[in-house]
């Protein structure tokens, strides 16, 4: 999924203003970026700087106050609410910094999540698990629950929740930033391995030079601009 | 996967997470049970009471009073109103003798066993076809009173409320003695609260010469019963007023019962408003301890609307379960509990017995959805409208 020109994600002129009572804090200002299909791409910048924001709304999580918002062709900024939870279950894969796993369900059933939304069989979704974890070396836990996991595994199980559906991108929000150097260095194995080997596009922010050194690309946001090279 | 499905997953996902609150859960819980312990309690009250007085009507007896008399308190009658009354086509007849009782009706002051004080106990006068005009009437213990002597019969519902009505026991009223030597049922009906005796020694007791109060006549059938009444109040020589016992027995009842309904409204309504509060809290809690769990399910491509239905079921689910334990608890507590209190229209005490029915408790039932429903529907609103991208990040 991507447009003729090969590009699979173009933000264009966006604006984000939040509002604490009577102050507007202007995060992004007229914010263009374009991201082509097969990339591997590392947001980086200073706390504050907007990156978790311009990764929500690429992701159809918030919504710009100006400007246009298109993947693969879609504007996603035109949908409606119910449209977008829509577009997020068929196209987009979410990795958090604090994996956001529901600590009730186990490995297994956390990374089932997303095909719950989708018509597959029982018999099919366990596949699609199995796979999913095997990818990310976990399948010998899948019935673990998330407390017994460590911040690495919990991590491998949360990329596997966010491939389990094949998504056209993934969005990852800080995949390393609750991870020691080892754990965090494997979890970035893995997603060079998903865009080197199958091909997925990947937007990760980060603010660590460490992790953005094993994306294809990296640009930088400060207050409010991106820039190609790490402002002074 | 479907709506519903939706909504049955983020449900179930909720409901995982109880355990993890479950002091607010419990705490809702118990107040939604307390509101139906009491509303059920409280009601209990009035349904049993509308029992007693009600259950032994009948359409097939009718009962005459002096025109205008609501009551036998404010009745009278001669002896040839009587006899006309016996008279009057529609009447049962047995052995050629009307299956009528003409009776005098009295209050007395028994001490209640239970507080020692005294009590107002209606006092009945009865004709010997009394038993056969009811229908009903069994002496349960000891024996039937004899007629021309100073014995009565208690009710089984007077002999256990009141003091010194066991058979064998004289009790005083002004200067008469009275020997108790039985006690009788009458299909749980008002009747049990009574203290029977022969209309003529009453009489004499309490000088009241050749007087009744009213006639209770069993009619041939109940669609005699117009036939009846229309002879007996187009006759010029007699003033009468005439019904059905059923709707005499229902009418005898609305007052109290109405009474006791509004009281028991009244403060199931103030405690529901406090569970409410806690359901309210509760849900909130709910909401708010399940924030970033919420996000992530909305982030991964779950709805607002499941979400909005996951929190209601929720809500609902734990108001239940508070429904069913007070229900269960009232059933257990209050049914067939024994009571005595003042039927406000005839001014003496009605024994009842506490009545759990299935209506009071689905009624019960109702109160406990509808507060869980309220108490979950503005948390479950404030979830769906939770920002995901803020949510993402709470811990």
């Amino acid at each position: 999924m991507s447009t003729s020109d090969g590009v699979l994600v173009r933000v264009k002129d966006v604006e984000k203003v939040f509002h604490r009572g009577s102050e507007e804090i202007h995060v992004l200002s007229g914010l263009n970026l374009e991201v082509p299909k097969g990339e591997f791409l590392a947001l980086m910048g200073p706390s504050g700087s907007g990156k978790s924001t311009l990764l929500n709304l690429m992701g159809g999580l918030d919504r710009a106050t100006n400007g246009t918002v298109e993947i693969g062709g879609e504007r996603i900024d035109e949908m409606s609410d119910r449209q977008l939870a829509a577009w997020r279950a068929r196209h987009v894969g979410l990795v958090f910094q604090f994996y956001n796993l529901l600590p009730v369900l186990t490995a297994e059933r956390n990374v089932e999540l997303p095909l719950l939304l989708t018509p597959l069989s029982k018999a099919e979704r366990r596949q699609h698990v199995e796979t999913a974890l095997t990818a990310v070396g976990l399948n010998q836990r899948s019935r673990h629950y998330p407390r017994q996991l460590s911040g690495g595994e919990q991590q491998r199980v949360g990329i596997a929740r966010a491939i389990i559906t094949d998504p056209t991108i993934l969005l990852c929000d800080e995949p390393t930033g609750d991870l020691d150097r080892k754990s965090g260095d494997e979890i970035l194995g893995l997603l060079q391995a998903l865009n080197r080997e199958h091909g997925k596009t990947i937007v990760m922010v980060t603010h660590d030079p460490h992790a953005s050194a094993r994306a294809k690309r990296t640009v930088y946001l400060d207050k409010g601009q991106l820039f190609k090279e790490k402002p002074e | 996967m479907n709506w519903l499905s939706q909504i049955a997953s983020v449900t179930w996902f909720g409901v995982c997470t109880i355990p993890r609150r479950k002091g607010s859960a419990i705490v809702a819980t118990a107040g939604i049970a307390g509101v139906v312990v009491v509303f059920v309690g409280v009601l209990s009250i009035a349904q049993g009471f509308r029992k007693a007085v009600t259950s032994t009507g009948r359409d097939d007896i009718a009962i005459v009073l002096r025109d205008g008399a609501n009551n036998e308190m404010s009745s009278g009658l001669g002896r040839d109103v009587a006899r006309v009354v016996k008279d009057a086509p529609g009447v049962a007849r047995e052995n050629g003798a009307a299956v009528a009782s003409a009776e005098l009706f009295v209050i007395i002051d028994v001490p209640k066993r239970s507080t020692g004080t005294d009590a107002n106990v209606p006092f009945r006068g009865v004709e010997a076809a009394a038993p056969t005009v009811r229908g009903n009437v069994t002496v349960t213990q000891g024996r039937m009173f004899e007629r021309g002597r100073n014995e009565v019969i208690a009710g089984v519902a007077a002999a256990r409320e009141f003091a010194g009505l066991d058979v064998g026991k004289t009790i005083k009223l002004g200067k008469t003695e009275w020997n108790v030597v039985g006690v009788f049922s009458a299909g749980g009906g008002v009747a049990e609260s009574e203290l029977w005796t022969d209309t003529t020694v009453l009489q004499q007791a309490y000088q009241r010469g050749d007087s009744y109060q009213s006639v209770y006549a069993q009619l041939v059938s109940p669609d005699k019963f117009q036939e009846f009444k229309d002879a007996l109040t187009s006759n010029p020589q007699i003033k009468v007023k005439v019904v059905r016992q059923a709707e005499f027995y229902a009418d005898q009842s609305t007052m109290t019962t109405n009474f006791i309904t509004g009281i028991g409204t009244v403060i199931a309504l103030m405690m529901a408003l406090g569970a409410l509060l806690g359901a309210l809290n509760t849900m909130y809690n709910a909401v708010a301890s399940r924030g970033r769990e919420i996000a992530t399910l909305r982030a991964l491509g779950f709805g607002a609307a499941p979400v909005v239905c996951s929190v209601l079921i929720e809500s609902l689910a734990l108001a239940l379960t508070g429904g069913v334990i007070g229900g269960l608890g009232a059933y257990l507590a209050f049914d067939g509990y024994g009571a005595a209190t003042m039927n406000f229209q005839t001014w003496s005490q009605i024994a009842f017995a506490f009545a759990v029915t299935p209506k009071l408790l689905l009624n019960a039932i109702l109160w406990a959805a509808t507060i869980g429903l309220l108490g979950g529907l503005f948390p479950a609103i404030r979830a769906a409208r939770l920002p995901i991208a803020a949510g993402l990040r709470e811990t």
